[in-house]
């Protein structure tokens, strides 16, 4: 009990006001009306300090349709570079695409979320480079709801003692178990992409199970 | 925004017309305003009278059927790249045809909007849009119009037209991959030629021109009789000059056309006589497979199928071949027989198409088993593959590079059957899995395991397992595996006890007073679950006392209980009411299930007629009586739960 010690409400630039104010209105539980934003990072590393985002991409999902013109894809700058990443990822430093600085993205990338659901794969490693990134700029975290689509793949599984079920499934695994096709891996919005369409079809599967609502499968 | 996602729609639909004729940044600008669509396999993309959308589709992946008014009679049949909806854009009235997800099925919503600067632009498109109205191309699945940007209105209106009228319409399909040969070519030569691309026939041209046309026949009637040694030059056997027609033709003028000059062969060229281009053949062959559906005719398709797409088209056929057997009420013996033989021709097919794809050829022999409801040969229609890979023993330090020789195998042969239809298996029962593809001393040690130790899971994972059936490759394997299941349990025969009491777990298909039991909750609720309440019981029966009589060789229900009555003469009648049962129930299950495009497994009580519950109830009698003796005879009561 610490009366004096209140937290001092911070001033923050507008575009994080703008993005918070947009979490006031009570969100929506049907799920045709929800918009779910899958997306994805590529980073340098693993090391939420020391390692940097390289690219987002992310796209909606709205009663099982992505429009193509509401889809986000940014290039950031690096300063901080390893060699290794370039094999994964593919970007290199000098590609044609157009790059802007990690605070701009993070703008770009709020005013494009707005209180969706985010959705990613392992979107635990996501949130926190995003949620890291944010710090650097003196920002609180994320406010959206997460859902991770390795998590709810999980779910899907029948209750088999023949069925061992593996402590992690990899975005590949998904892709070969969905039948997605695995072009673009490894660019952001290429798994974002891939993603976005086995998370269609995983709430499918899911819905289809007893006492499924929206408001569980947000929880 | 261009972006990696609209790169890949327009990559992928610059392949199908008329987005080929729309140059590329036109057609990258068009694919970043289009939506990518999921549909459920049966949900309604839009219905007759529905206003129209802002958008018309192409699917992108799965298949979509269009109906019409009246009793939903099918259209047409959709596939990747073909294009639906949009001529009420065009024409600006509601929806005359209903379209809805015939599989699971991606599609890309393309804004009518931003295309019709494109129609405008391009006169390719344009013309494809009014070709595509005003011709008729090839369609096995109606009375219509495949490719068809409008529906053609006179035909709405006019009654069906039948398939007869149909054929003159439908221009014939011919192969542009010409197997040609030039004057000098050996007969040698030739044959080697016709084996390797499994042809019939072989066109002699000189200059492009044809020439001359040598078929199977010439080599048996002018070769193999001695007629003209092997080492001879095709311009001594070949039949010249060549009969040449132009290669707009029908399907009935391509048969008439044979029938007058008495060949199995027609050349067509650019303008249909011997002085310009060969462009085509036709065969009998490509004609019969226009006409009908017959077994002999798919079983050849299949055979001749180079990739995976080719026997998806081939399986629908298939499917329609077994709905008139069912709906002319062709035995079900008969009708499980010819079906079944077509879809393993068309599993070995696919595998012999994965061995293609390959890098190497298998390290050492191998076999695959289809196991389950497919290796019972009781699978009518598609449900779930399981399937096990079993290959010769090896040394212990090349058994994990042999193993996964085999996975990559399983990987391609698993994915081509999902392709033409085969669901994956949800608990991985299939040779991909590494628990499924073994070495056949790694086989006898499970097995063994299982026998030795019948838990549950055991019982369960024998019962699916030891139904298999040689699909492709070594009998030798499956025969020798076969003899150490029955000489262990032979030795552990309490084995038996625990099978059979897996057969008893079945819940019961009707309550205390008759009524039937639905499933208390889930997607199926208030269905009835024809496979674990009735066909379950019957099948696990059929097995543990086949097993415990050592029959091999019959992994059939109905045969298997044909063959009891016969071992048991006192039993005679019930083992034939089973007999009867199971293939009153496998019809039931089957014409349920192509009703409804689905597995046939749930059943809606509501929607049988009083006649179709008799019957059901008829067969649970003998289900139940079934148990009885199951009871008695394995003295399961007293170590049930």
């Amino acid at each position: 009990m610490n009366l004096f010690k209140k937290k001092r409400k911070k001033n923050y630039p507008d575009f994080w006001m703008k993005y918070e104010a947009k979490f006031e209105k009570k969100a929506s539980y049907a799920l045709p009306e929800i918009r779910f934003v899958v997306f994805d990072t590529e980073t340098t590393g693993f090391d939420y300090d020391n390692d940097r985002i390289l690219s987002i991409g992310a796209l909606s999902v709205k009663n099982n349709s992505i429009h193509i013109s509401d889809s986000f894809e940014a290039f950031l700058y690096q300063h901080f570079y390893h060699a290794k990443n370039i094999e994964i990822h593919g970007i290199l430093q000098e590609e044609r695409h157009e790059r802007i600085t990690e605070l701009e993205a993070l703008i770009q990338f709020l005013d494009y979320i707005g209180n969706s659901v985010l959705v990613a794969h392992h979107a635990g490693f996501d949130k926190n480079m995003i949620n890291y990134a944010l710090k650097r700029h003196g920002m609180p975290d994320l406010k959206n709801k997460f859902l991770d689509t390795s998590v709810l793949y999980k779910r899907t599984l029948i209750n088999s003692p023949l069925l061992p079920v593996k402590p992690q499934y990899s975005l590949d695994e998904l892709a070969e178990k969905f039948d997605i096709s695995k072009k673009d891996r490894h660019t952001a919005l290429g798994d974002a992409y891939i993603t976005a369409i086995a998370f269609m079809k995983i709430v499918q599967k899911l819905k289809l199970k007893k006492n499924f609502s929206a408001k569980k499968l947000l929880k | 925004m261009k972006n990696t996602i609209s790169a890949r729609v327009a990559d992928f639909l610059k392949n199908y017309p008329p987005f080929n004729e729309v140059d590329t940044k036109e057609l990258e600008s068009l694919s970043e305003e289009v939506s990518i669509i999921y549909k459920v396999k049966g949900e309604i993309i839009f219905a007759i009278d529905e206003e129209a959308h802002q958008y018309f589709y192409v699917v992108h992946k799965g298949a979509v059927v269009l109906t019409k008014e009246p009793n939903d009679e099918v259209v047409d049949l959709c596939d990747e790249g073909d294009i639906f909806g949009l001529r009420p854009l065009i024409a600006n009235e509601n929806y005359k045809i209903g379209a809805k997800a015939y599989e699971e099925t991606i599609l890309y919503a393309i804004p009518i909007i931003d295309f019709k600067p494109i129609i405008k632009k391009h006169d390719e498109v344009g013309t494809f849009l009014i070709e595509s109205f005003a011709s008729n191309t090839r369609n096995p699945y109606s009375n219509s119009y495949r490719g068809k940007l409008y529906e053609a209105t006179s035909a709405t209106e006019q009654n069906r037209v039948n398939d007869k009228e149909l054929l003159d319409l439908q221009g014939v399909p011919y192969s542009k991959k010409l197997i040609t040969c030039s004057e000098n070519t050996t007969i040698k030569t030739i044959a080697i030629k016709m084996t390797e691309k499994k042809v019939g026939s072989v066109l002699v041209v000189n200059n492009k021109l044809p020439v001359g046309i040598i078929t199977d026949k010439d080599l048996r009637n002018k070769i193999a009789t001695g007629l003209f040694p092997i080492t001879t030059r095709a311009k001594n056997v070949m039949s010249s000059p060549v009969i040449t027609y132009p290669k707009k033709m029908t399907v009935t003028q391509a048969q008439m056309a044979m029938m007058k000059s008495d060949i199995s062969h027609l050349c067509l060229t650019l303008d249909g006589t011997t002085n310009s281009e060969a462009v085509g053949i036709i065969s009998k062959h490509d004609i019969m497979f226009e006409l009908g559906n017959n077994p002999a005719v798919l079983l050849k398709a299949i055979k001749r199928a180079n990739g995976f797409k080719k026997i998806k088209a081939v399986r629908r056929r298939i499917m329609s071949l077994l709905q008139g057997y069912l709906d002319q009420n062709i035995p079900l013996t008969l009708t499980s027989k010819i079906i079944s033989e077509l879809n393993d021709a068309c599993i070995k097919q696919i595998i012999k198409i994965a061995l293609n794809k390959m890098d190497a050829q298998p390290p050492v022999k191998f076999a695959w088993l289809a196991m389950g409801s497919q290796g019972r040969s009781e699978q009518l229609l598609h449900t779930d593959q399981d399937n096990a890979v079993v290959f010769e023993n090896v040394s212990q330090d090349q058994l994990e590079e042999t193993r996964n020789y085999f996975l990559d195998l399983a990987k391609i042969v698993t994915k081509g059957l999902f392709d033409i239809g085969y669901e994956y298996c949800p608990a991985e029962m299939m040779a991909s899995n590494p628990d499924w593809c073994l070495s056949l001393s790694e086989w006898k040690e499970r097995t063994f395991h299982w026998i030795t130790n019948p838990g549950p899971d055991q019982v369960l994972l024998s019962s699916i397992f030891f139904d298999y059936n040689l699909a492709y490759g070594e009998t030798s394997l499956v025969n020798d595996l076969s003899t150490h299941l029955f000489e262990t349990t032979e030795k552990y025969p309490n084995f038996f006890l625990h099978l059979a009491s897996g057969a008893l777990q079945s819940p019961s298909p009707s309550g205390f007073f008759r009524s039937f039991l639905v499933e208390e909750d889930g997607e199926y609720k208030d269905f009835f679950d024809l496979k674990r309440r009735a066909l379950m019981p019957l099948i696990d029966g059929a097995r543990v006392l086949v097993l415990s009589h050592k029959v091999k060789l019959i992994n059939n229900t109905a045969e298997r209980f044909e063959k009891l009555a016969e071992l048991e003469p006192n039993n005679e009648e019930l083992f034939l009411a089973c007999s009867y049962a199971t293939k009153a129930l496998l019809k039931f299950r089957t014409k349920h299930g192509l009703l409804h495009n689905d597995s046939g497994r749930f059943i809606a009580l509501t929607k049988l007629t009083k006649e179709e519950k008799i019957k059901l109830k008829r067969s649970f009698k003998t289900i139940k009586d079934l148990q009885e003796l199951l009871k008695v005879r394995f003295k399961v009561t007293n170590l049930l739960n």
